[in-house]
C-alpha cells in the first residue's frame, strides 16, 4: 500500500494520546460551534468556533491576517508550534482550519485522523476542563492565495474549462433535488451544480470510522471520477468546510500539485444572478 | 472521564436516514443526531438516561427535517 504523498499532517488519535501533553504541541478542537467542546474534548485542546472564530463575522471572508494574529497568539501558539487539529463532522471545520493555517503559512500543522467520532468511539479521555494558554506572539505570512479560489477565477476557469472542477456535497444537493443537507437551513436560491462539475462526496474518502481510505483507494476514487490532477483543481461544497476536507485529500494525501478551495462555494454560485447552472 | 457505553445506530426520519450516537460521560448520557448524507451534526440531546437525551436530540432533529423541501 502506497504511503500517502505528505504523511506528517495526519496524526493517530494514538499519536495525539501519547503527545497531549508536549510543551510544543497544541491541540485544538475545532466546530461549527463549541457545544461539542464543552460536553468534554480531548484533555489539553483549546476550542475554537468557525462561527465566530475563524470567519470575519463582519464581512463573508476567512480571517484577516491581524485577526488570525491575534487568535493563535492567544491561544498560546507561537510559528514553531505543532498545531494538532480535530472536531466533529467528520473533520469538515477542522480541516477549514487546516486551510486557513496554511493560507497564513504555519509550518507544522496536523489532522488528527477520524477527529472527535473516532476518539468517542474508542472511549479515550474526555475533559471539561478548558486549559489556560499563555499568549504568545504569532507572526502569520501573507496570505498564499494560491490554495483558495474566488468566483471571478472560478466563472473564468469554468468557461473555459481549464480546471477539474470537483463538488463534494451530497449527490440530491448535486442534483438540485434539495437545497441544504436535510435538516439545516437553506442558503441559497437556486439548486444544481457548476457546469462541468464532478460529483465526488466528501465522505468517499473516508472509512466507516471517519479515518482516511488509503492512498491507492483515494487515488482510484478520484481517477475513476475523472479527476487526475492535470489540471489545476478546484473543490467546492455549500459553505466551503467540506471541501476543506477534500481540498485536504487531494493536496495532502494525493499530493496533487493545484488544489484550491473555492469556500465562496454553492452559496455564492447558487445566488448569483444570470450564473450557469447544471441540473442533470 | 471517559466515554461509556458507546452506541450507534441508524435510522429513518420520514425520508431522510439520521445516524443516532450516544454514550454515558460521568453521570449523564449525550446524544448527537447527524443527516447520514452529507453527515452534518443536525442536533444534540442531553439526560440523566439514555432514552431521554435520544428522545430529546431525535426531537429536535426530526422538527429540522421537516423543514427540509425537496424541489424536484
Amino acid at each position: 500500500m502506497s504511503e500517502y504523498a505528505q504523511p506528517q499532517v495526519l496524526v493517530s488519535t494514538k499519536w495525539v494520546e501519547e503527545h497531549k501533553g508536549d510543551a510544543n504541541v497544541r491541540i485544538v478542537e475545532v466546530d461549527v460551534d463549541t457545544k461539542a467542546y464543552e460536553e468534554g474534548h480531548v484533555p489539553g485542546a483549546i476550542a475554537w468556533s468557525w462561527q465566530t472564530q475563524l470567519c470575519d463575522t463582519v464581512q463573508r471572508d476567512i480571517l484577516p491576517k491581524a485577526g488570525f494574529e491575534r487568535l493563535l497568539g492567544s491561544s498560546g501558539i507561537e510559528n514553531g508550534t505543532t498545531v494538532v487539529l480535530y472536531g466533529d463532522n467528520n473533520n469538515w471545520f477542522a480541516a477549514w482550519a487546516f486551510w486557513q493555517l496554511k493560507i497564513y503559512g504555519h509550518g507544522d500543522v496536523r489532522l488528527m485522523n477520524g477527529g472527535r467520532k473516532k476518539w468517542i468511539e474508542e472511549e479515550r479521555e474526555l475533559t471539561r476542563d478548558a486549559p489556560r494558554a499563555a499568549p504568545k506572539t504569532y507572526r502569520a505570512k501573507d496570505p498564499d492565495l494560491s490554495i483558495r479560489s474566488f468566483l471571478p477565477e472560478v466563472r473564468k476557469a469554468v468557461a473555459g474549462r481549464a480546471v477539474e472542477l470537483v463538488d463534494v456535497r451530497s449527490p440530491q444537493e448535486f442534483t438540485g433535488e434539495i437545497l441544504a443537507p436535510p435538516g439545516l437551513p437553506e442558503t441559497c436560491q437556486r439548486g444544481g451544480h457548476i457546469p462541468g462539475a464532478k460529483s465526488i462526496t466528501w465522505s468517499k474518502a473516508c472509512n466507516e470510522d471517519g479515518t482516511f481510505k488509503s492512498r491507492d483507494e483515494l487515488a482510484r476514487l478520484y481517477r475513476e471520477a475523472g479527476i487526475t490532477g492535470s489540471k489545476p483543481v478546484i473543490a467546492y461544497c455549500r459553505i466551503g468546510e467540506r471541501s476543506s476536507h477534500s481540498w485536504f485529500v487531494l493536496k495532502y494525501l494525493l499530493g496533487f500539485k493545484d488544489v484550491r478551495n473555492y469556500d465562496g462555494s454553492w452559496t455564492e454560485w447558487g445566488n448569483l444572478v444570470g450564473a450557469p447552472v447544471e441540473k442533470p | 472521564m471517559k466515554p461509556e457505553e458507546y452506541s450507534r445506530r441508524q435510522q429513518q426520519v420520514g425520508r431522510w436516514a439520521i445516524n443516532i450516537v450516544s454514550y454515558r460521560l460521568g453521570d449523564r448520557y449525550y446524544c448527537t443526531v447527524d443527516n447520514v448524507e452529507p453527515g452534518a451534526r443536525i442536533a444534540r440531546g442531553e439526560g440523566a438516561t439514555r432514552e431521554e437525551a435520544e428522545r430529546s436530540a431525535i426531537e429536535k432533529a426530526t422538527a429540522r427535517l421537516a423543514k427540509t423541501r425537496v424541489v424536484s
